[in-house]
Parts: C-alpha cells; structure tokens; sequence
C-alpha cells in the first residue's frame, strides 16, 4: 500500500532535500514502511533509531495524528494513503 | 537555521576549533595571534564535544563529534576548513548489536601517530575506544578495554560515564593511555588488546576506600611526547604526576588555591610546563575568589603560580571544562581556553599575559588548536656550519 512520510528539516539532509516521500510500501506496519524508507534513503536510520533498533528518545513517529508510542510501536498498522510523520518531540534548551 | 560564516584558512594561520553546547566555531588568526576572525557555527544547535585537526601527511581535516539530543551522536569531517562537511549517512562509531549500548556522545577525537597517518582514536559515551585504521572511514571497538572486569563497577561522573582522554606513547606502538570518569587511568601494553588500572596514589574522595584499584574519577590527563613516561593529571580533587608511565603517582598541589578542577594542558615545547585553570569545588563548579586565573608550572609540579595578566579579577566565577584549554606550537606558545559562560581567552606568550579572544558563543565544551601548514615555529637560524644545522634538524 502506498503511504506518505513527512521528513523533518533535520533530516532532509539525508532525503537528497525531500520532506515528502512516498513509499509503495507492501508494508503493513509502521516498522515495514521504515524499512522501506531506509532502503531508498540510510542516513535516516541512524537518526531516527539507535544501534539496537530502538526508537530514539526524543523522536516521535505518528500515523496520521497518533504516536506510535500510544500505538503498538513500530507494529502498528497502516491504513492505505496514511500519512508517517517523523517529528522531532520538544526538548532541549 | 543561522547563517553560516566561513573562513579561508591559509599557510601559517592558526584555528581555533571551538566546540560549544549549541554549535561548532572556528577562529582563525595569522601566526600573530592578535585578531581572530570567526566561522560558524557549524551544526547549529547540536553539542560539539570533541573537535581535532589532523594535518598528518598532507591532510587539511577537521573531525568533529556531532550530537543531537534529537538525532542521536556520530562524526563528520571536513578537508576545508568548514565549508563542506562529510557526515556518513550510517553511522561508523557504532556498539555491536547484541550489546545492550548506544552511542551517546564523543568526547574525544584524537589523531593517531605521525608513522600511521590513517590511524585515529575515539573516546566516547558509554565508556569505550574506538580506532579507525583507514582514516575514519570503518572504526573498531576495543574489545579488550569494552569486555573488561572492572566495566560493571565503573560508575558515570556527572557528565555520564566516558572516556574522554587518550594519550598515545610516540615512541612505543603498543602503549597507550586512556582515562574514564569515573573509572580512572587504563594503560596497554599490547596495542590495546589488555588493559591494566593505572592508578596507585590518586584518590577517590567520594569512595569509602580513598585509593581503590580503580574507579577513580580522573579529569584529565597530559604527557609531553618528548618524556611521554611523564604524566600529569588532573584528578575530580588532586593534581598528580607520574614519572613511571602512570605505575604510580605523586601529589603536586603546592601552590594551586584548590585541587579541583576539568582542564588542564600541556606546553608544546617544554615538558616541565603544564597550565590548569583551578575551580573551587565540585558543590560550587566555578573560578575561586570570582578571578579567572590559569595556573602553570615550570618545574613539573614543584610548585604553582597563578597567571593572571589580562584575565578578569573581579566578578568572574567561571568554569572550564576539561577539554576546553590546548595549546599551539609557535614560540612563544599560545595557550586558550573557553568557558561554560561562551567566552574565549588566549595568550601568544606561553599564558604570561592574555586576551578575550571571543565572548557570546553557547557554552564551550571543547578547544582545540590547528596549524595550518607552515605554522609551526621555526627553529631560529644558527651561526654555525650549515652542514651542522642540516643534520640537527634531521
């Protein structure tokens, strides 16, 4: 199914300049659509992710307006067109 | 996102890498040291805790450890002088996957020895070495030092549990130091593959037992590479030295308001000569007496005396972290250093009188110096045969 990721400004360095990128994804989940956009773009991972695979602290993934930590994670399901916004939470100083 | 200035650095200039808790900047001048001219900031808006210059074997690089609260920790290079920065898309530094780690943060970059140019050392958060072989481009763990006994009991200080200090032995391949808050010194033998505590008579006030194996909680640590057995430390309470590669140490405090204190450096030139910059106590992190004074000694921890020429006496509780003081090579030497209040000091007379050189930048973390080719001092011209000067200067 084709979904829709929103790149935040950071991370555009990355996505050759792109804050949209669509991925036709024979995903289901949250964690299979990452995968795909990893694949088309790697220095998101790190970034996004730490070593072990693990969601980093202060980086929030919503599908649509829910946090997939609210969710089942990177389980969670995806529903066809859905937007993946990866947004950097509030923090710092 | 802020405008970035850049500088041309050019033959004989010397830069300023200057880390802060918001950002990069460098700070050029030409071999005068008087006006500086400032580029940055690079990486706006990340912490920038270890900075290095490598000029080995023709190479112009900048590294710098990069860290977003956001994006996580990695490191970029740039062969001219900030215009352009290399960061990988994967990042090199990287634990292993069946460990429970992940890189925080890098304390330290440090270019390996003149006879292998592509070698590069890295300490970073957790508690770790990294060394690169093929100039930064695939890094290894130390597994010897990673997989250590003592690891479990190794406790994070208050800037977490890192390994901030490296120091390479120039004449033996195999040896070299490193130092961890708080774990203390560690030194091989072996190229990296064992390490042995290297801790006899350095204290550990905040320990039931004052002078444990290891588990000290040691700041910094400087040795001279023409007497690299002689080390000098600066311990969370204690200056030490050590004349036996770290075997042991000896307290060298006469004449220093406090013991505590972050950075401390070495003179290029002269190995009796080191600077610290004394802060009260680790309940109040900040310059005593409200003066902002470096201290140096000229006879190798016998015995301190402040430098003060210059620096501001009134009002001034700063503090300066461990990495944030290095020196130059000219003759006379320049010494700087920067604050957590966003200033940085410098002086082209071996610390005898200083200057601002730089105030309004974040919090500094880190200062390095690079000297651009055709930097270094000159020996002075001798009055003796030429065939003679030829042969010394081989």
């Amino acid at each position: 199914m084709a979904v829709v990721f929103y790149i935040p400004s950071y991370l555009r360095n990355f996505t050759e300049g792109r804050g949209r990128v669509p991925v036709d994804a024979r995903a289901g989940t949250v964690g299979e659509a990452l995968a795909e956009l990893w694949a088309l773009y790697p220095g998101v991972r790190d970034r996004v992710v730490d070593e072990r695979g693990k969601l980093r602290q202060h980086v929030n993934v919503f599908v649509g307006d829910t946090n997939i930590r609210d969710a089942r994670g990177f389980e969670t399901v995806l529903v066809q067109g859905v937007e993946i916004s990866i947004i950097p939470a509030v923090s710092g100083g | 996102m802020p405008q970035t200035r850049q500088i041309s650095a050019r033959d004989g200039d010397v830069v300023l890498l200057i880390g802060t808790m918001k950002g990069a900047f460098l700070l050029r001048s030409d071999k005068k040291r008087k006006r500086w001219e400032m580029g940055g900031p690079y990486f706006p808006g990340q912490t920038i805790y270890a900075l290095a210059y490598d000029g080995r074997a023709g190479k112009r690089r900048l590294w710098a450890g990069i860290q977003s609260e956001h994006w996580g920790a990695s490191v970029a290079s740039s062969d001219d002088f900030g215009r352009t920065w290399l960061e990988p898309d994967t990042v090199p530094i990287r634990f292993p996957e069946a460990s429970n780690d992940s890189l925080k943060r890098i304390w330290q970059i440090l270019p390996g020895r003149e006879e292998e140019p592509d070698t590069i050392y890295c300490g970073v958060e957790p508690a770790a070495l990294f060394r690169s072989t093929d100039a930064g481009k695939t890094w290894q763990l130390a597994r010897g030092l990673y997989d250590h006994p003592h690891r479990k009991q190794w406790q994070p200080g208050g800037g977490g549990l890192c390994l901030h200090t490296i120091v390479l032995d120039p004449r033996n391949r195999e040896r070299m130091w490193i130092a961890i808050s708080t774990g203390g010194v560690y030194r091989t033998d072996d190229g990296g593959v064992t390490w042995r505590p290297r801790n006899v008579g350095v204290s550990a006030e905040f320990l039931p037992d004052k002078y444990p194996e290891f588990g000290q909680c040691v700041h910094k640590v400087v040795s001279h590479p023409s007497k690299p057995d002689r080390l000098f430390l600066q311990n969370h309470w204690g200056l030490f030295r050590s004349d036996d590669g770290a075997d042991s140490w000896k307290a060298i405090e006469k004449g220093v308001p406090t013991t505590f204190g972050f950075a401390m450096a070495m003179h290029p030139h002269d190995p009796s000569t080191v600077f610290n910059l004394p802060i009260e106590a680790d309940m109040f992190r900040a310059t005593p007496e409200g003066k902002l004074r470096v201290y140096r000694t000229k006879n190798g921890g016998g015995s301190w005396q402040p430098l003060s020429a210059g620096l501001p006496q009134k009002n001034a509780y700063e503090c300066v972290l461990r990495d944030a003081m290095s020196t130059d090579r000219l003759k006379p030497a320049g010494v700087y250093f920067g604050t957590r209040s966003g200033k940085v000091y410098g002086s082209a007379s071996d610390g005898n009188r200083w200057a601002l050189v730089m105030d309004g930048l974040p919090p500094v973390t880190c200062v390095k110096v690079a000297q651009v080719a055709g930097a270094a001092a000159k020996p002075k011209p001798k009055r003796k045969p030429a065939k003679k000067a030829a042969r010394k200067r081989r």
